[in-house]
């Protein structure tokens, strides 16, 4: 009886779970179907038919050059790279003074760090348009470089919380040495921080690679668009080639994907420390 | 530099390394607020020279005109939603933390979503609710087709479909961190309680969740905020067509596509308030629980 009882759990623990890989992977697979198929086999085949080439490309030929999604590809990759570098570089900057010296208005500095997370960042496009504007930036790859430094803030949670497990005894030896508090941090914390660096680099490179509206909102010239905004222009003028839009979707997501499996374990060890503050 | 005594030094080091971060925190996150505040006195358009300032007017607007309001509707779906998203990601989080055959592949699948671009999601989406789209192929297939609708286009089901939609993008991620909170109990606690007789359920109820309950709330007031600033499925998706707009893609609208920036910015204000009183709100109440 009670094995019976048991297998039964352990049957429909994995019932569930296979339901569960499937409600993931499914809609991302028949995408995948769909863009190997020709114009006339998806107009005559459901979706969950397999493709009759598993190697036509020629849809991906066709969002690539069309979507001209090269150019989307490398304003994304020089708005990722400076917006990392940046947070990077402030971020631990910024964590070394908090964590390391405590001063008049340190605590008020740290508040005003805490409570900037409070704001959601979405709720002041409005106003940070006006700002954005009038500082020149609107239609130029800064505007969404200074906001991801400006507004997300995450960088400085990630390194302070490395900070306070790196011990300062490390400071005070290398004072006694009479290192300046500019080679402490350069030759000492910023090494020592790599293992957070990582961190900081998958959870701001996937959110910047993933967003939407800063760039449609405040990049909207067709020179500077990123992955997001190019795939976004397939909507509408392509409703009737479905099969264009699928191999667009699915150039988006490859880079994912790689990313994904090469880096597996640092990308979970990152968002599980990531997005608890 | 190094010439410099410690004490100088110090006051340097701390100038110089909070300068650009504190410049871009005031301009980025603080002065859009203040700005808000002062354009949702006045009727500016967001590009005249003169700002023509109108009192409480656009407050009024909102809270009388039964349109701007009804919006906030919308977020209850979501709301909803996440308590869904939630319970899978905690069930997953759970079983997955004990002995199951191929767990890193299950635990791979399940996150892998959370990683995909917004926009490829929307039209993942797209091309799932289409009427000859994937779930009314499935539905056939299972021999359910008398169940298939127009999942996008029939305005009871619309705001059903696109929570959904965000169940699918968001869960993987709260399911990681459950699954990262519950790896950090010691095996030894798990073996102790089986020799007092617990079975799995025991182990869930009286060490699993009690040892997960400070992530579980912070997960969901992130998750409430996150249900009342909803934008980038359904603006993807509908564009807010019928009767899939949120109070987000509304405030946008009425910005950048009407001109009423003035209005605008108290609907954001409005927002920001609601979403800021529910945080503090929440946080209030874990604290006197402790």
């Amino acid at each position: 009886m009670h094995t019976l009882k048991y297998s039964a759990a352990s049957f429909f623990k994995y019932l569930t779970l296979v339901f569960g890989a499937l409600a993931a992977l499914i809609p991302i697979i028949v995408v995948f179907f769909a863009s190997l198929k020709t114009n006339a086999e998806y107009a005559s085949t459901g979706p969950l038919t397999l493709p009759e080439n598993w190697l036509n490309f020629s849809n991906y030929t066709k969002a690539f050059v069309d979507g001209n999604m090269l150019l989307g590809f490398m304003n994304t990759i020089i708005i990722v790279l400076i917006s990392i570098a940046g947070a990077t570089l402030t971020g631990s900057m910024m964590a070394y003074i908090l964590a390391r010296f405590k001063f008049k208005g340190s605590k008020l500095l740290m508040g005003a760090f805490l409570l900037a997370t409070l704001i959601p960042g979405v709720t002041t496009q409005v106003a940070t348009f006006q700002i954005i504007n009038s500082l020149d930036l609107f239609n130029t790859r800064w505007a969404p470089i200074l906001m991801y430094l400006g507004t997300d803030i995450i960088a400085v949670y990630i390194f302070m919380q490395f900070l306070d497990s790196i011990s300062e005894s490390l400071d005070e030896s290398a004072m006694l040495d009479g290192a300046s508090y500019w080679t402490i941090y350069w030759r000492i914390i910023l090494p020592l921080l790599s293992p957070a660096i990582v961190t900081v680099i998958i959870v701001k490179g996937v959110n910047i690679y993933n967003d939407f509206y800063t760039p449609f909102l405040y990049m909207p010239k067709s020179s500077l668009q990123v992955v997001s905004t190019a795939l976004f222009k397939f909507k509408g003028p392509y409703g009737s080639q479905w099969e264009v839009i699928c191999a667009a979707i699915m150039i988006a997501i490859i880079p994912t994907l790689i990313a994904f499996i090469s880096l597996q374990k640092y990308i979970y060890n990152g968002f599980a420390q990531g997005s608890v503050k | 530099m190094s010439n410099l005594s410690y004490k100088n030094q110090r006051i340097l080091i701390i100038f110089l390394f909070s300068l650009v971060p504190v410049v871009l925190l005031l301009t980025f996150s603080y002065l859009p607020v203040i700005k808000m505040f002062q354009y949702s006195f006045t009727s500016w358009d967001g590009f005249s020279k003169n700002m023509e300032y109108v009192g409480f007017d656009n407050y009024k607007t909102i809270f009388t005109r039964p349109e701007y309001f009804a919006v906030f509707k919308v977020s209850l779906y979501y709301f909803f939603a996440t308590f869904v998203q939630m319970g899978l990601a905690l069930y997953f989080a759970t079983i997955l933390s004990f002995n199951v055959r191929l767990k890193n592949w299950f635990k791979g699948i399940l996150f892998f979503p959370t990683l995909l671009n917004g926009v490829a999601i929307g039209f993942i989406f797209l091309f799932f609710f289409k009427p000859e789209g994937t779930l009314n192929t499935l539905l056939d297939l299972a021999g359910l087709g008398a169940w298939q609708q127009k999942w996008l286009l029939n305005p009871h089901l619309i705001n059903i479909s696109l929570a959904f939609a965000s169940v699918w993008r968001y869960m993987g991620m709260n399911f990681i961190i459950f699954l990262g909170a519950i790896s950090s109990i010691g095996s030894d606690i798990y073996e102790a309680s089986e020799i007092d007789g617990a079975n799995r359920w025991h182990q869930f109820r009286h060490i699993i969740l009690p040892s997960i309950k400070r992530i579980l709330q912070l997960n969901l007031i992130l998750a409430v905020s996150g249900a009342i600033g909803v934008f980038e499925i359904p603006y993807v998706m509908t564009g807010g067509s019928n009767g899939s707009s949120t109070f987000v893609i509304q405030t946008v609208d009425v910005a950048f596509k009407y001109s009423k920036l003035g209005l605008a910015s108290a609907m954001a204000v409005v927002l920001l308030g609601i979403v800021i009183i529910v945080t503090i709100l929440q946080r209030v109440l874990i604290k006197e629980e402790k």
